[in-house]
């Protein structure tokens, strides 16, 4: 297990430039999620088009894997339909657990993060960000506008 | 002062000061097989005794030595292993009482320091506390030393008040006063920061505590180890602390206290040994220390505790403090030429045990550590269970770097180089 395994260049510049940084203005939904065991939160604002992702943006704060992570999963989701958000969630969740083949049409610059498997203490980083979309999404359709989520350590 | 690095990168002055600094350590390291150890193809270097030490093979001998020749269970048999093993069990306690400047009577075993701080809780807090009743905890405690009295304060319809803690991290001994009413009933209180370092002057705050009528639990899970404090040095009334962070096993914690107030309370556990006489409705209590030590203890883990105070006494707390002070000062000499670290704590080793707490820039503590380990480096990140002390720094969390008997300059030197190493992969 090498430092470069986790600490991948691709991770790095999303950490340093998140691709969807701030708060929507005119979303339909703002979640918070926090996970008091190691300190990283992230609030997630959604606008949604029918059931297309129109519009998101994340603001953070915690360590390089969840806000790099979350990043990723900004540009993944915006301008997909929503189960096809989904599915990349789920071909994500998959990649963290070491499970089955990774495909990187789907997961694009989340293949970046196939190494925190190998950490199992940082998985929960990298899934914080995947976790408040489902939840952002979820409340979206059901015509909720938001909530906080505080993840405990049995996630 | 000169200093010269050695083509191993360690910093050594021209008097030789890494040799005398490093005598300690290098005499001991060979006791520590874990030490030994490779961790990512790199040797381990071990910077997380505050959370807990490792062990000298006399204490995994005298452990081993127990279940494989003395082995069976205390105070009730006859025959002659049993009686060797209540022996060995009751000795540990002796050596242990000892240490502390106990009597034995008052020296209770539990599973460790949160255990012994709940006994207090429960056994002296519940049945003593009214509403009304003021319980006073300060903002550095470790949940340990928190919690418990959350539980109770609920339960009892007393009120829980927190000492503050300065800008210069220590105990606002000002605002204790202010603090300190005649409702106050007890005072518990860290005796050694496992997050600041900081050292509290326990025994001016249990006067101030004892003249408004309070009684003084102090956490001494990390002073026992590392400085070496007694009960009544200390001005307390009850004593907490752990096996496992000062050279001992897992398993076994001491809660060692005055005997006229031990002798006058109620049952914490109940089961078997800590009863006299039992019938369906009722039962009567054994004498003290065994009244608190319901069911078959950790006696393992009680002799393996004995085994590290007679190593820590052969060593000579002294020279255990003498080397931590050295080792400490060292490091924070060091990490003050790490760009953009700041340490939270005194800085003054005169003040401070072995903890040192930083944080790096706006690198997450996590991220810092995963560095560092695929150095072989063991640091922790986290809120160190002291979530009140982060809360009063506006912080999530930090990355903390502990020493104990077995730390070299050498490994302060390889965390400074892995650090660097952070600050260019975060930059």
């Amino acid at each position: 297990m090498s430092l470069e395994d986790l600490y991948q260049e691709i991770i790095l510049d999303h950490y340093r430039k998140p691709r969807h940084p701030g708060q929507l203005d005119d979303g339909h939904v703002e979640v918070r999620h926090y996970n008091p065991v190691c300190g990283d939160e992230l609030t997630l604002g959604l606008r949604l088009d029918g059931d297309r992702v129109a519009a998101v943006a994340v603001e953070g704060k915690g360590c390089s894997i969840s806000q790099a992570a979350a990043s990723v999963m900004s540009e993944l989701v915006l301008d997909r339909t929503v189960p096809q958000a989904l599915e990349t969630a789920e071909a994500f969740r998959r990649l963290m657990h070491g499970e089955g083949e990774a495909d990187e049409e789907v997961l694009g610059d989340g293949i970046a993060f196939a190494g925190v498997a190998r950490y199992p203490v940082r998985v929960k980083c990298a899934l914080l960000g995947w976790m408040a979309f489902k939840d952002a999404a979820a409340r979206a359709l059901a015509g909720q506008s938001g909530g906080e989520t505080v993840h405990g350590g049995s996630d | 002062m000169t200093t010269m690095r050695t083509t191993t990168g360690q910093q050594a002055g021209v008097a030789g000061t890494a040799v005398a600094l490093d005598a300690l350590a290098t005499r001991v390291r060979p006791d520590f097989p874990i030490l030994e150890r490779q961790v990512n193809g790199k040797p381990l270097v071990y910077l997380d005794s505050a959370a807990t030490s490792q062990k000298p093979v006399g204490v995994l001998d005298a452990m081993h030595d127990y279940y494989t020749r003395h082995n069976a269970n205390v105070h009730r048999g006859v025959h002659t292993l049993a009686e060797e093993a209540t022996h060995l069990f009751e000795e540990a306690r002796g050596k242990v009482a000892r240490f502390v400047g106990a009597s034995e009577r008052a020296t209770v075993f539990t599973k460790n320091a949160t255990e012994a701080i709940n006994l207090v809780a429960w056994a002296w807090g519940l049945r003593n506390l009214r509403p009304g009743d003021e319980i006073l905890v300060s903002e550095m405690e470790h949940h340990a030393n928190l919690v418990p009295w959350q539980l109770v304060a609920k339960l009892t319809g007393a009120r829980l008040a927190a000492i503050p803690v300065t800008d210069a991290y220590t105990l606002d001994l000002d605002a204790l006063d202010g603090l300190l009413t005649g409702r106050t009933r007890l005072v518990a209180v860290s005796a050694m920061s496992n997050v600041l370092g900081t050292v509290n002057p326990l025994p001016e705050v249990a006067a101030k505590a004892h003249a408004a009528g309070a009684l003084v639990l102090a956490d001494a899970s990390q002073a026992v180890p590392h400085v070496g404090v007694t009960l009544g040095g200390l001005g307390a009334d009850f004593l907490a602390f752990t096996g496992h962070k000062m050279l001992g096993p897992m398993g076994v914690g001491v809660l060692a206290a005055r005997e006229e107030l031990l002798d006058g309370m109620e049952p914490f556990l109940g089961g078997g040994e800590m009863i006299r006489d039992v019938s369906i409705q009722s039962s009567t209590w054994n004498d003290i220390p065994w009244r608190f030590e319901a069911g078959t203890p950790n006696v393992a883990e009680a002799v393996g505790l004995g085994a590290a105070v007679d190593y820590l006494s052969a060593l000579g707390m002294d020279a255990v403090r003498a080397h931590e002070h050295a080792v400490t000062g060292y490091a924070l000499d060091r990490l003050a030429e790490v760009e953009g670290l700041r340490v939270l704590g005194p800085p003054a080793t005169e003040q401070r045990g072995g903890a040192v707490s930083f944080v790096l820039g706006d690198v997450h503590p996590h991220d810092v550590a995963q560095v560092l380990d695929a150095d072989g480096i063991a640091v922790r990140a986290g809120h160190h269970c002291a979530k009140p002390l982060m809360t009063r720094f506006g912080l999530a969390a930090t990355t903390r770097a502990s020493f104990y008997v077995y730390s070299t300059s050498g490994e302060v030197d390889a965390l400074v180089g892995s650090l660097d190493k952070v600050r260019r992969l975060f930059a």
